[in-house]
């Protein structure tokens, strides 16, 4: 159940576009059709659930503090997190890389639908944000993190899938010339994000301990202690 | 012994080389010529990174609900750019073409480290507001793109030029949208509370509340950051027509 609940909870509630904005150059650039769309959600989608596990590996194996403990005793008050940053990025860039070979040689098809997007995958911020947000959560096992990239993959494909979708309609519709393109995109994924604000409350059955832990965390963050006072404001009223 | 002589001779003539790979681009230009000043100026409006070249907007909305983190996160990225931009200059005719991004993506990660455990030792609470983004500003577009765009193909003082403006004209929408954010959102610039104290009844409070006036509490949400950027776009595209798009 608690994966269920981290399941809906990354693909909905935190969702990576609406809720943390990451990966939204090539949300914005690669969104005017949905064909493009959907071969750079299915790449996200690919590239996450490789590499929030392998990171989360990393991280708990190599660079956490005490994490080396299991080289002996004398590495057990080594503390590694500093190089987390570096050793991401070149997971995610290696991976991507080898992803872009693996797919090359044994589907030429997917290939030839994917192709081109995954090179821009290595600097799709939402790649590297699940891996820092898997960090940040200290999830406590591996499935966690696979489930957590697989989500969060799936709420960044429906958003840009969505996006890609009214942009192919907005075309046939009379924007003001200043805000054609770019400026409605901005406003419409706004518009979107206030929707998808309503899947805020949704709480599944979960671990009591956990709950409460998460919202110590979350008050220790400013934008969203703000954001929660405000929704908690807007509702009252 | 003429071996000798040669390899010397080769090696002598390698050095020039790199010597005048280094400097040969400022030759013919004063440090800040007319071209040169066009590089500084140009991405605050006409080619402005945010709202033109559409690079780098994960980390501008999430930050901006006030001005203190979104000028911390400003600096950090004018600084991650402009060395970032020279170091690449630097490399760009070493490093072979197929591994280009690995390298890129290890400088500017080295540099983000360097930001993030100055910012953890001086500023800690900033670092805590700022979370996860600092790290992100690696996979920040504007910070590739550039790389990309022009330090793989430009000397080390144009790059550097480069960088800063590029950084700058990502700052300034920053800090337009976290002015507006937090004024409307909670009244206050920098923490300070410009419009007047709100208290718990109308007799206590002062400025502008004592009107009645009351904060916007929607501005401190995530898609209002969007929706303030659309409107910035929408102002800047009026005003400066020719940036207006066909669909």
């Amino acid at each position: 159940m608690d994966l269920l609940n981290l399941f809906v909870k990354s693909i909905f509630i935190e969702n990576m576009i609406f809720a943390y904005f990451l990966g939204m150059c090539s949300y914005l650039a690669v969104s005017k059709t949905v064909k493009t769309a959907v071969g750079l959600g299915a790449a996200v989608i690919f590239v996450l659930l490789i590499t929030v596990p392998v990171n989360y590996l990393i991280d708990t194996y190599l660079l956490q503090a005490g994490a080396l403990s299991w080289l002996g005793a004398d590495y057990a008050s080594i503390d590694l997190s500093f190089l987390s940053y570096i050793m991401f990025i070149a997971v995610i860039a290696s991976m991507v890389q080898l992803v872009e070979m693996v797919v090359e040689k044994f589907s030429p098809a997917l290939y030839g639908s994917l192709g081109i997007f995954l090179p821009l995958i290595a600097v799709n911020c939402s790649i590297l944000g699940g891996a820092l947000f898997m960090q940040q959560k200290a999830f406590t096992g591996i499935s966690e993190a696979i489930t957590y990239g697989a989500g969060s993959g799936i709420g960044w494909f429906l958003a840009i899938l969505a996006i890609a979708a009214i942009r192919e309609k907005i075309a046939y519709s009379n924007v003001p010339a200043p805000l054609k393109g770019l400026g409605i995109t901005f406003i419409i994924t706004g518009l979107m994000a206030i929707g998808f604000m309503s899947f805020m409350g949704i709480k599944l059955e979960g671990n009591e301990d956990e709950k409460v832990q998460e919202a110590a965390l979350e008050s220790n963050n400013m934008g969203e202690e703000d954001e929660q006072t405000a929704v908690i404001t807007a509702i009252e009223n | 012994m003429s071996q000798e002589i040669k390899d010397t001779n080769e090696a002598k003539k390698k050095k020039d080389e790199l010597i005048l790979f280094l400097t040969k681009t400022e030759e013919r230009e004063s440090l800040l010529s007319k071209a040169n000043r066009k590089l500084l100026s140009d991405p605050l409006d006409d080619n402005n990174p945010i709202t033109v070249q559409v690079l780098g907007i994960c980390s501008a909305l999430a930050i901006t609900v006030q001005l203190k983190p979104a000028i911390v996160m400003s600096v950090a990225v004018v600084f991650v750019m402009a060395m970032g931009n020279v170091v690449i200059s630097l490399l760009r005719n070493l490093v072979p073409n197929r591994i280009r991004i690995i390298v890129q993506l290890v400088v500017v990660a080295s540099l983000v480290i360097v930001v993030d455990q100055v910012l953890k030792a001086y500023l800690y609470d900033v670092s805590k507001q700022l979370s996860i983004f600092i790290g992100l500003i690696i996979t920040n577009c504007i910070i590739m793109g550039r790389l990309e765009a022009f330090a793989l193909g430009n000397g080390p003082w144009k790059s550097f030029l480069d960088g800063i403006g590029n950084a700058a004209g990502y700052g300034l929408i920053l800090i337009i949208v976290a002015f507006f954010r937090e004024l409307l959102g909670s009244g206050k610039l920098f923490g300070f509370e410009v419009l007047g104290h709100k208290g718990l009844t109308l007799e206590e409070s002062t400025g502008l509340y004592a009107l009645g006036y009351e904060n916007n509490g929607f501005f401190l949400l995530s898609p209002m950051a969007l929706i303030v950027v659309g409107v910035v776009i929408w102002y800047q595209r009026s005003r400066n027509r020719k940036l207006i798009e066909e669909n």
